[in-house]
């Protein structure tokens, strides 16, 4: 009997070590963001001011540039991981072709997210640069559209492989009973289909967006790093996650320091909210189903 | 059965949008692999592979340092998450209703869901700031952190298809608890807890945001985990953004070797699940 209660007791210390990484890493970032916190209240989230020289910071530029690269790239994505699920949920549901055809969506997801900047910056930065040459914007070539660009194509499998899995998850019958009444198979999708796996796709969208939240490495590559408020989407700005990036080893002073973990703190809090929810959502989306 | 015609064209051109976007949103991966290819297959040789980077303006040299790096990296991450993920997996899925595993699930959703550049920013606190210096030991430590939820997940979920009348069976028989699951649960699941550590580690081997700011980078070769080490993924960030040819070619050498490191991890870690997949 001691050697059952020993091996439980080391089940319960593996528990508490997840418990505390996770409790730990919320009260380190609260305690490192309290300085900024305290000396500027509230209004850090709301103040457009970032200035290292005279210590005086405000996140919302940081915020401005955050959801409109994230929106911008769910926006630009939907319809693409949309098509690939009803491709693969539908269309094709098994057979070789629809294998690859996961396989190289899964492949999206896998390749490290550094690549995709550089490859952004080598390739899509001078491909926009050109574009709004011809279209008359000043040509920074970097900035939130790039950034969006990117980003909307790395958070596709996110959205497409949980919204694949509702929409095959939708029973025979009911398909069948549209078809039976004479609907078209775009009726069936459209009508039947996508409604009834609504929910599942609402998951998948929420996931999405709190990648692209947090993604760092490929939009610090492209988004030209400017600490103002944007003034168009083709201006460079700077996200959350890519200030972070850049300015936490040169933080000079604790206020500068803390702030930077301020924002992460923010960015914590956010995907956390997010995760939390798409999780909620798909438990019950599967207990439904299941049902 | 008037617009028959309509509506079958509508469906012939939803198909045909279906398919076209699916084409457009799979052109980009095309794109991407064969410029990094073109790019990367023609750096890298032996050198490549075996000599430390040459300064500015020096032909020649190659990311060994980046290699060791990224091997020291994982393998830290490896050695603490491991054991605590398939330990905490074991316990989730040894008391499934309990408030705890309730509890630790939403805990590792939410370890799952932080952006890198905060874990970074956590392993800093915790590692580098009383330290008081960049190390592979915060790296390593950093990437514990983004692939322990990997682990403990894959490791309940391989484990809860295990059927109960196996560890039933052998409590029946008169082996003691613990000897049940470390004898007949674990093996019946370790290809797919083999199979979920695969995947962690080409996870994090590609990760850059939690090492910019705890492994640092290092121009030289390091083996010391107390000292910082460049990695491929540092190195790759690092001369991406420097304005010299010689070093862009360097990045996009290390950027083939580690897509293929990735593609291995994925690759194996696929096969291993099929190949030993236990059948009940």
């Amino acid at each position: 009997m001691k050697g059952k209660r020993a091996f439980k007791l080391s089940l319960i210390i593996a528990v508490l070590i997840v418990a505390i990484i996770f409790f730990a890493a919320a009260i380190s970032l609260t305690l490192g963001s309290l300085p900024a916190l305290k000396e500027f209240g509230w209004k850090f989230f709301f103040s457009k001011e970032w200035d290292p020289v005279s210590d005086r910071f405000g996140a919302l530029p940081f915020l401005v540039g955050t959801l409109l690269t994230s929106f911008l790239a769910l926006i630009i994505s939907l319809p693409l991981s949309l098509s690939i699920s009803i491709l693969l949920g539908e269309y094709m549901k098994n057979g070789r072709f629809s294998s690859t055809v996961k396989s190289l969506v899964d492949l999206i997801a896998a390749v490290p997210s550094v690549i995709y900047g550089f490859w952004g910056l080598e390739v899509l930065v001078p491909f926009v640069r050109n574009l709004e040459i011809k279209f008359g914007i000043v040509p920074y070539g970097v900035g939130i559209f790039t950034a969006s660009l990117i980003l909307s194509f790395m958070i596709i499998p996110n959205t497409a492989s949980l919204a694949r899995e509702v929409i095959e998850l939708v029973p025979g019958d009911l398909k069948e009973a549209a078809y039976s009444l004479g609907a078209t198979r775009y009726e069936v999708i459209k009508k039947v289909t996508l409604p009834y796996a609504r929910s599942g796709i609402l998951a998948g969208i929420l996931l999405s967006l709190g990648r692209a939240l947090g993604e760092t490495m490929a939009v610090t590559m492209v988004i030209g790093n400017n600490n103002n408020i944007p003034k168009n989407l083709f201006y460079p700005a700077n996200t959350m996650a890519s200030v972070i990036a850049n300015e936490f080893t040169e933080a000079t002073g604790d206020i500068y320091y803390s702030s930077l973990i301020a924002i992460g703190f923010a960015l914590f809090l956010v995907t956390a909210l997010f995760g939390i929810l798409g999780r909620y959502i798909i438990n019950k989306t599967t207990i439904k189903i299941a049902k | 059965m008037k617009g028959i015609r309509l509506r079958i064209l509508k469906d012939r051109a939803f198909k045909f949008a279906i398919y076209l976007l699916s084409l457009l949103s799979l052109t980009p991966l095309f794109l991407i692999m064969f410029y990094t290819f073109r790019k990367g297959l023609k750096a890298i040789n032996l050198q490549f592979l075996t000599h430390l980077p040459k300064p500015v303006g020096v032909e020649g040299g190659g990311i060994s340092n980046a290699i060791v790096g990224t091997f020291l990296l994982v393998t830290i991450a490896s050695a603490i998450s491991i054991p605590v993920g398939v330990w905490a997996g074991i316990y989730l899925s040894e008391n499934k209703r309990s408030w705890i595993s309730e509890f630790l699930r939403i805990t590792v959703d939410i370890l799952q869901a932080i952006p890198s550049i905060v874990i970074g920013i956590i392993a800093y606190l915790w590692v580098v700031k009383p330290m008081g210096r960049f190390s592979a030991l915060s790296g390593g430590i950093a990437l514990a952190i983004m692939m322990l939820p990997i682990v403990v997940r894959n490791t309940e979920e391989v484990l809860r298809l295990i059927p109960p009348y196996l560890k039933e069976a052998s409590l029946a028989l008169g082996v003691p608890y613990h000897r049940t699951i470390i004898k007949v649960i674990i093996p019946a699941g370790i290809p797919g807890i083999v199979s979920g550590i695969l995947l962690g580690i080409s996870r994090i081997a590609g990760e850059t945001a939690p090492l910019l700011f705890t492994a640092f980078g290092n121009q030289f070769m390091n083996w010391n985990i107390m000292k910082p080490v460049n990695a491929l993924p540092l190195l790759i960030f690092n001369y991406a953004m420097s304005p010299y040819d010689e070093w862009k070619r360097l990045a996009w050498g290390a950027s083939v070797v580690l897509i293929l490191l990735v593609l291995a991890g994925n690759i194996i870690s696929r096969m291993v699940a099929k190949k030993w997949k236990v059948q009940f």
